[in-house]
């Protein structure tokens, strides 16, 4: 039987502690926080950080590269920044910047107070960093005992036997491993909190079949995220084991297989390109509809097409492998099921169409963003199919056509449609929108310095130009396309500083945004701009895929079509 | 500036340019040719796809833009949620699309890489090093480096090249896009290629894998020389190297120093494996895989300090002296 507590005893009876500074405040607040928004904001200040990095690495090297025979920087420096460029803008900006969209926003979209697993959001979010400061912690401490290089320089593949003690001594590869294997464990655990989230913690009413579209392609892309990552981190862990064990999984000098490792990156690394478009697909399911004041065309075939990628993407890796000599019937294999994957991105494609026609677009600075991006992924998907017939790879594989191309892919599609995102969501996150004058200029000026950039370098590419190499002959006729590329990134730079000077000018003196300045219909908009940290006062409950469609259109709401 | 402008057009437009040209649009061998066939269809289909997807959107963009003149501005316009029937039919012709497509590339892949090999076919082992080019010719016995030579092809009676190739350290790529797809150089593996060039000419490329610091300048050279050249190439790269006593004083510097650690030259006591041969180095256009014109003045700054022309390359500085310099570079030049 258990005695009663004497009442005093459960009061805390210390004394208040003195009160901290408003700095140590706030940085309390956000180191401990398990708030899904904040930590969202966090993946994407984060993100940011890498991206302003990652683009002057990318700068540096187009000012090496704009003459022939340039000593800008030396063929070392060059090779380290391509690395390190990569592995940034994949690692350290795309896969942050999207998780922290898709932490801000699933909770909010199907009417949850949290992720599902609040410490595990916060804990890989700071191992994810962690790995990211590694990684450039090589700049200080890649030359281990051995004094050679600083940072990585065995391209963001890290192709084996590059990767081995003998071409790679000192610590940089380490550090790069180590990187790559700690944002592994951050996005694995983002995964399962998506996934968890958007199975279980739905509101009332929302059945998978009213879910927005944003959390399936978020829930198809963490799905893929099991499957992706545990390769890449088995290779890194095989890595490790070749340089400080004495395995020999990928030491070529002692029976190992080069095209083992090759293998291993690309069942990650083709799969991730998925990963990152498909959330730059979720947020052209929001934006598009609601700028074009449309329902989204064919929901159901939309949802089919996200799940085939997600299946079909796991089975084109070796396109990146068809020089290797894998012979014709592996070539021919890949060839199919690299074009077959066209085929829903296609329909995903013609659904934003449909979804556009008839409507009454509204091109606001997201809109703009989000037609640049179905223009310039139309493009890239059709180069896309050029890079699978095999073939014509053989030519253009690993020139600076297949660049331009992935360019086109990352920038041209994913970044773009992050730029639509920031313009869309912005006032949720902030309460205030972004200014939309600075807002088109950041549109034109990012729009001509990107064409400028990757449609005129897919030039060299045909005309025989490798890519990753630092310098190149006088005679060949590349530098003209070489020069113009180089302006090209110069003007991209302008149009994102703009862009940054945006969202700090806003933040402070944009209009307030009340909250649902889009007149939109997903339920992020129903709540507080910012939200409070609870989300929603009083859980909603859904009776279609638009809740404020049907609030706001009590006479026609969507219930009665779906 | 203009001239660059012109030379890139005239590059992807002009079949005809042999030397300086490295564009996949002017093939002139087969398995570059049938590339360029395909890759003709596969743009042709893309833009088409591209006028018509695009073209679409444009319209639908100017068509459904919001007017504030409209006298519906404030209302919604009508919402449509779908139609499996549209839906059917951009599913099915993309598939069809995508069946022919992959027809015709296979028939490419098969092509090129199930030819039947003539008897009359030429074989060359290639070793890719960092950062240069080893060619042997096992039936010929001539071992070079960096300038490879094949005969021309006649279509009538075709003598291509099959490429044996495996690399000594990491990864390396064979591409000359006039003449074929690239194919990757990588160790502890074999792969082969073929060319048949159809035009006697230089035809170059260069490395197109990432190999390491200097993989910008390992340039790749190709010499399809007819078959009275050809022979006469033979005939002089069979020879051991040249004795010539006029240099003989360089060839004790260079015999007395590393030199014949990594280098060999035929018929003397060096015999390296770990750089390129140079019994006749004197024959080249290049020296330091296509880096640099093979000068006197060149060969002396080369051997003075290597990183001079390639920062990276794996040649030490030699630290001779200016009189052992000058006499090294004239033994050199020699062994024609």
């Amino acid at each position: 039987m258990a005695t009663q507590t004497p009442v005093p005893a459960v009061l805390d009876q210390t004394t208040a502690a003195a009160p901290r500074s408003m700095v140590l405040q706030v940085l309390h607040d956000w180191l401990t926080t398990v708030d899904h928004k904040k930590i969202g904001l966090m993946y994407i200040g984060y993100a940011l950080l890498f991206l302003v990095i990652a683009g002057f690495e990318a700068l540096l090297m187009r000012i090496q590269l704009a003459i022939p025979n340039n000593t800008f920087v030396s063929p070392q420096v060059f090779n380290r920044l391509f690395t390190m460029h990569g592995t940034t803008m994949i690692f350290f900006v795309a896969m942050p910047v999207l998780f922290g969209f898709g932490n801000y926003l699933i909770p909010l979209m199907i009417g949850a107070r949290d992720m599902a697993f609040p410490r595990l959001n916060a804990f890989s979010f700071w191992v994810s960093a962690f790995g990211g400061l590694l990684l450039y912690f090589s700049y200080f401490g890649g030359s281990g005992l051995y004094g050679a290089g600083s940072a990585p320089d065995v391209g963001w593949w890290a192709y084996a036997p590059l990767t081995a003690k003998a071409f790679s001594p000192g610590h940089s590869t380490d550090y790069w491993t180590l990187a790559i294997l700690l944002t592994g464990v951050g996005s694995i655990g983002t995964s399962i909190n998506i996934v968890t989230t958007a199975i279980s913690m739905r509101c009332p009413g929302m059945k998978l079949s009213r879910m927005p579209l944003l959390v399936w392609l978020y829930l198809v892309m963490s799905c893929m995220i099991f499957v992706v990552i545990s390769p890449l981190t088995a290779a890194q862990i095989m890595l490790m084991l070749d340089r400080y064990l004495g395995s020999h999984f990928f030491d070529t000098q002692a029976g190992g297989s080069a095209v083992l490792w090759m293998h291993f990156f690309w069942i990650f690394g083709h799969p991730e390109v998925y990963v990152l478009i498909l959330p730059a697909f979720a947020f052209m399911n929001e934006i598009i509809p609601v700028f074009s004041r449309k329902a989204i065309f064919g929901y159901p075939a939309m949802v089919a097409a996200s799940v085939g990628i997600g299946f079909v993407s796991l089975s084109v890796w070796a396109h990146h492998m068809y020089t290797v000599g894998m012979g014709p019937g592996a070539n021919t294999f890949f060839v199919l099921s690299t074009m077959a994957v066209g085929i829903p991105t296609g329909i995903k494609i013609f659904n934003w169409l449909a979804t556009i026609w008839g409507g009454k677009i509204h091109f606001t600075a997201s809109m703009m963003f989000a037609v640049g991006f179905l223009f310039q992924f139309l493009a890239a998907g059709l180069t896309g199919i050029m890079l699978a017939a095999a073939p014509f790879d053989w030519q253009l594989g690993n020139s600076y056509f297949v660049v331009a191309h992935f360019h086109y892919v990352i920038v041209g599609g994913i970044l773009f449609s992050l730029f639509a995102a920031f313009y869309y969501w912005y006032p949720k996150m902030t309460g205030r929108m972004l200014s939309e004058r600075l807002g088109k200029w950041h549109f034109w000026l990012f729009l001509i310095g990107f064409h400028l950039t990757f449609d005129l370098m897919h030039i060299p590419g045909i005309l025989g130009m490798p890519r990753r190499i630092y310098t190149y002959e006088a005679d060949r006729g590349w530098m003209i396309w070489n020069l113009l590329v180089s302006c090209g990134a110069v003007v991209q730079t302008i149009g994102t500083l703009v862009f940054v000077y945006n969202l700090i000018w806003s933040y402070f003196k944009g209009p307030i945004a009340g909250a649902d300045p889009w007149d939109a219909w997903t339920l992020e908009w129903s709540t507080t701009s910012p939200p409070a940290s609870y989300n929603f006062a009083v859980t909603p409950s859904v009776g279609s895929r638009r809740p404020l469609w049907d609030l706001k259109h009590p006479e026609d709401p969507d219930s009665n079509y779906e | 500036m203009t001239f660059e402008v012109w030379h890139g057009l005239a590059a992807m437009s002009s079949p005809d340019i042999v030397h300086g040209s490295t564009s996949i649009f002017s093939p002139d061998g087969t398995p570059a040719r049938s590339i360029y066939g395909l890759s003709m269809l596969v743009l042709s289909v893309t833009l088409s796809i591209f006028l018509i997807v695009g073209g679409l959107l444009f319209y639908a963009l100017l068509r459904y833009r919001h007017r504030a003149s409209d006298p519906h501005a404030t209302e919604e316009p009508a919402q449509i949620y779908g139609s499996n029937q549209i839906e059917l039919s951009w599913t099915v012709i993309p598939i069809l699309i995508v069946v022919m497509l992959f027809l015709a590339t296979a028939r490419v892949i098969y092509t090129t890489e199930h030819a039947p090999k003539p008897a009359a076919a030429m074989d060359v082992t290639v070793i890719g090093h960092q950062f240069w080019w080893e060619y042997r010719y096992p039936k010929l016995g001539i071992v070079t480096a960096n300038e490879l030579h094949i005969p021309v092809s006649d279509p009538k009676h075709p003598t291509p090249t099959y490429l044996t190739m495996s690399s000594a350290d990491t990864n390396h790529s064979f591409w000359i896009p006039r003449l074929a797809g690239k194919m990757d150089v990588i160790p502890n593996r074999v792969n082969v290629m073929w060319v048949d060039p159809a035009n006697a000419g230089l035809y170059l490329g260069q490395c197109a894998q990432y190999c390491g610091t200097q993989h910008a300048k390992m340039l790749l050279r190709v010499y399809a020389d007819s078959p009275g050249d050809f022979a006469t190439w033979v005939a002089r790269q069979q020879q051991p190297a040249v004795q010539n006593a006029s240099v003989a004083e360089g060839q004790a510097v260079f015999q007395h120093n590393a030199c014949i650690s990594c280098h060999t030259v035929a018929g003397t006591v060096a015999t390296g494996r770990f750089g390129p041969d140079l019994t006749h180095v004197g024959s080249r256009d290049t020296i330091a895989s296509g880096a640099i014109p093979n000068t006197p003045a060149n060969i002396l700054t080369f051997v003075d300090n290597p990183a001079h022309f390639k920062p990276g390359v794996l040649m030490p500085p030699m630290h001779l002296n200016g009189h052992d310099l000058n006499v090294v570079t004239a033994y050199l030049t020699s062994l024609k």
